[in-house]
């Protein structure tokens, strides 16, 4: 089996960051992403897109563009970097397998640095199974990997910095959204109205956010806001999106819907190593546990970037930063003085990072009928459980979400509960009359992505000569 | 609200019956106590059906099991195919036949002698299959496979539901079940338990170690303790598949169990084994084990060589010396009986077992030989410790 001193899992600005800091301490480092090139979300595709694409470089606009610098840097590192690398599992012991270009390795860990990231918060709307629906970020991702715009009535909804974003670079692209249809209640901009003043200190973050807002309303793309009640119209595909607004019930025609309520932590690798993890009020979200210097309560694990808690792109390249200084100390690379005198300034920074969330997260909070949707929603995709049949099992007896597992297979089909984790939780502790941290989340178990049966057959035939 | 504060508050609980564990085996024998009339109280570590008896592979079966075990595996089966007046819930059991592949000739000589010392015993529900039979059962196994072994009437069940729906059926006669409570030990005065428990004390006239792979915890309380050893067999269960198998399989010569459920998933497993962590109640995977498994399945159904893995995991499980449980009275202590350390195979046993300490409890001694599940078979490791 391969070693390193590090492996680090994902390539974005995070995990970028960590592996450029580790190998400048002279640790061998393994980079491992699922993306074909390094950029993670919000840089992704970024190599390709300067060489090959600029007119979508400038649509895609200046943060994106940032990202090269750290792809740029990854280039240049001795960092043994494996692009196409699904990693299925982690194990305590710092054994990780990962699955590439058809073909499943282990490799040994002295140190592993979780840079995972974000998944989009799950909006299980009445009808958000329906083909035409999707994600603000799986529109993106069509945008940044391929370059394509859908030239058809689409309908954004939903709230958070990305709805905007993506509307804007939909619009810099030719193809402006029919509508946007926000759920940012009236009172979360009263609720927010006192987290500005601190924000103010993150000022560029507003700043971009007041030039989005700008941009939109001078294209005249109309923007519902205050809405509630959300469904998607069509009966086997989306036909168009209805809401509540202004005492009204609205009706948008469109064939493409993306839907948005922010991102969370994917915990999934934290969950599979078992590292204690908190709920976050704020963000509406679990995330793993972490100390002045990332590290997780599984020793040798660390988690950099919004993996550990949403703060955005340029907190994740401090973080990791900051985590790769760590890991670097305790492989003896570099003693606690220089450790502590080069983090001093990245913690500043990382504070500046945060002032803009509590504003943030205060007014993009998602609504309750999508953290906790009504009965005849369905919330398990794979296994098509609704919120209805949730509740009813907890009235049987069904305490957490893995004896929702076993009462409803809800969380075992192969997204493994990626999607569906969160609200399940949400409903059981809503029925409960209890604390999320009291219900916890779903056990996760390898592989973190279906796998197949012959690649992990190949381990045996690795392993064992004699075979 | 909580336990601690109720029992604080009011006097001892007691019940005629207080068991230790809530698996398939201490949700059986709660409910046929609670249906002889008996008050029960089931206290349970984590949750029900939290370990082994939510997580196995189902398997309901008679094939292959040790010639001491059979007459209690056969009335096992009895119940399952009528689990549903039971436990008043189906428990996902579907007959199926349970087939053993041949898979080399040493493998069809090892099948034909076994099929022989069932025979000798006087059963006839292992039947040898030739080529020709082995396919009219199993249309989609490997051209290499060469006949095997049979029982016709076995079948699988879900096994989480099962254990939920025995733990229903004891709690609406009446068996009161408490989880997230750990048994910490057992004081015993004036011919009574007392179980204590990190949610305060039970007061019961009579014990039952249910504890599964901590039986032996259990047993050591009451100085009688045995050789168990704490194992984590593994399993994979995969994305759906066209049917192309209605029995449950297992080979010969080489560790599997393998079954397609309604859905079209094919659950795989066999017994290779990962590790029980060093508290005790967590599992790890060993990979490179768990990939022979699979590569087991797909030669024995190349079917199975485009299937996607959707999960793996392991459930921990008490294996005793001689592979058999430890079933019937404690050899210390009077009013106490012991049912655990079932060695990977007491699912389908849970229906029954249940039913005979239930016998035993009220002073029946019912009709099935239990000698060989006798505790103290294990005599010498007392003096081993003292
Ligand atoms: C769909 C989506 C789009 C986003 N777009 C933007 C945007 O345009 N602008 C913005 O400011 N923020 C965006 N964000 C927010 C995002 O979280 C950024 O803040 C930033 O990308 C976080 O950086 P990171 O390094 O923590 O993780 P990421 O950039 O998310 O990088 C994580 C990387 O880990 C890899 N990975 C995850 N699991 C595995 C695994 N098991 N095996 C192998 N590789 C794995 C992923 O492929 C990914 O490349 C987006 C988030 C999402 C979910
Ligand atoms: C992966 C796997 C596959 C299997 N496949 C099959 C199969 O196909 N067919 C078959 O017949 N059998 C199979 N088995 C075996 C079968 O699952 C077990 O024999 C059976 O479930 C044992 O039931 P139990 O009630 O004794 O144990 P468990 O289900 O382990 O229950 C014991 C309970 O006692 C609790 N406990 C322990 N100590 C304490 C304490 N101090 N205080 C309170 N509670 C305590 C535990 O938390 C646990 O929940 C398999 C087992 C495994 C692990």
């Amino acid at each position: 089996m391969d070693s390193a001193d590090v492996a680090i899992i994902g390539a974005g600005p995070a995990g970028l960051a960590a592996a450029e800091t580790l190998a400048a301490a002279g640790a061998s480092v393994v980079l491992l992403d699922e993306q074909q090139m390094p950029g993670g979300q919000i840089y992704r595709g970024i190599e390709a897109v300067q060489a090959l694409r600029r007119q979508t470089l400038s649509l895609l606009g200046s943060d994106y563009a940032a990202g090269a610098t750290l792809a740029k840097a990854l280039r240049n590192a001795p960092v043994d970097y494996q692009p196409g690398s699904m990693v299925w599992d982690v194990s305590r012991d710092l054994v990780i397998h990962y699955s590439r270009e058809g073909r499943s390795q282990g490799l040994h860990a002295r140190h592993l640095l979780i840079a995972s990231g974000a998944l989009e918060r799950p909006v299980p709307i009445p009808g958000w199974t329906l083909p035409g629906v999707m994600t603000v970020g799986a529109l993106q991702i069509l945008l940044k990997s391929d370059g394509l715009v859908p030239r058809v009535p689409l309908v954004l909804a939903g709230s958070g910095p990305l709805l905007l974003l993506l509307a804007v670079q939909l619009l810099k692209a030719g193809a402006p959204p029919a509508a946007i249809v926000e759920t940012v209640p009236r009172r979360a901009y009263r609720s927010a109205a006192r987290h500005v003043p601190r924000a103010l200190q993150g000022w560029r973050s507003l700043m971009k956010g007041r030039r989005w807002i700008r941009t939109l309303t001078h294209a005249g793309v109309p923007w519902y806001r205050g809405c509630t009640n959300l469904r998607v119209e069509g009966a086997d595909r989306a036909t168009g999106l209805a809401f509540h607004h202004a005492g009204r019930t609205e009706t948008i025609a469109a064939d493409v819907i993306g839907l948005h309520q922010g991102v969370v932590p994917n915990v999934q690798l934290t969950r599979l190593l078992d590292c204690e993890h908190v709920w976050d009020a704020s963000q509406r979200c679990f995330r793993p546990r972490l100390d002045d210097w990332l590290a997780t309560t599984v020793d040798g694990v660390s988690v950099a970037g919004d993996g550990g808690g949403i703060f955005g792109a340029v907190a994740a390249e401090w973080q990791g930063r900051l985590a790769g200084l760590n890991i670097a100390h305790r492989l003896d690379r570099l003693p606690s003085a220089e450790r502590d005198r080069q983090a001093a300034p990245m913690r500043a920074a990382l504070a500046r990072e945060r002032t803009v969330r509590p504003l943030l997260d205060t007014l993009y909070q998602p609504p309750p009928d999508v953290l906790r949707p009504a009965d005849e929603v369905v919330v398990c995709r794979c296994e098509e459980v609704s919120a209805g049949r949730i509740r009813e099992a907890v009235r049987l007896g069904c305490s957490g979400p893995n004896q929702a597992k076993s009462f409803l297979r809800c969380g075992m089909g192969p997204c493994q509960g990626r999607i569906c984790g969160l609200p399940v939780a949400e409903i059981i502790a809503e029925t409960r009359g209890v604390d999320l941290d009291d219900v916890g989340y779903y056990r996760i178990r390898p592989p973190l992505k279906p796998l197949p049966l012959m690649e992990l057959a190949g381990l045996a035939a690795d392993n064992d000569p004699a075979q | 609200m909580s336990a601690t504060t109720r029992s604080a508050r009011s006097t001892l609980a007691t019940a005629d019956v207080l068991v230790i564990g809530g698996g398939i085996h201490g949700c059986s024998v709660a409910l046929h106590c609670a249906l002889k009339g008996l008050s029960v109280i089931v206290v349970e570590r984590h949750t029900v059906g939290r370990h082994a008896s939510g997580v196995n592979a189902g398997g309901v079966r008679r094939l292959g099991r040790a010639v001491a075990e059979i007459p209690l595996s056969m009335a096992a089966m009895e119940i399952w195919h009528r689990i549903t007046d039971l436990v008043d819930d189906d428990c996902g059991f579907r007959a199926a036949p349970q087939v053993k592949v041949a898979e080399t000739e040493a493998d069809l000589d090892t099948l034909a002698a076994r099929a022989e010392t069932v025979r000798a015993h006087g059963y006839d529900h292992e039947v040898p299959l030739d080529r020709q039979q082995l396919r009219s059962l199993l249309p989609a196994v490997a051209p290499h496979c060469i006949g095997g072994l049979a029982s016709l009437g076995d079948g699988f069940a879900d096994p989480y539901r099962t254990t939920a729906a025995f733990r229903r059926a004891a709690e609406r006669h009446g068996a009161r079940i408490v989880e997230r409570c750990s048994a910490l030990g057992i004081d015993r005065s004036a011919g009574r338990f007392r179980l204590n428990t990190d949610h305060g004390a039970f007061d019961g006239a009579l014990l039952v170690n249910c504890a599964g792979a901590w039986g032996g915890e259990v047993a050591a309380w009451l100085d009688e303790p045995v050789p168990i050893e704490p194992i984590a067999p593994m399993m994979l269960v995969t994305d759906r598949l066209p049917r192309f198998c209605d029995a449950v399989v297992g080979a010969a010569g080489r560790p599997l169990s393998f079954k397609q459920m309604d859905n079209g998933t094919v659950v795989v497993g066999g017994g290779r084994r990962g590790v029980v962590d060093d508290q005790g109640t967590g599992t790890r995977l060993r990979l490179p084990e768990l990939a022979k498994t699979a590569a087991t399945a797909a030669d024995i159904f190349p079917i199975m060589a485009g299937a996607t893995i959707v999960r793996c995991w392991a459930g921990i499980e008490g294996r005793m010396p001689d592979d058999l449980p430890v079933i019937g009275p404690s050899g210390t202590t009077p009013d106490a009986v012991h049912a655990f350390g079932f060695s990977a195979h007491g699912f389908q046993l849970g229906p029954i077992v249940g039913a005979i300490l239930a016998e035993q409890i009220v002073g029946d001694r019912g009709n099935l030989p239990l000698d060989a599940f006798d505790i103290r078979r294990f005599g010498s490791c007392k003096t081993d410790t003292a």
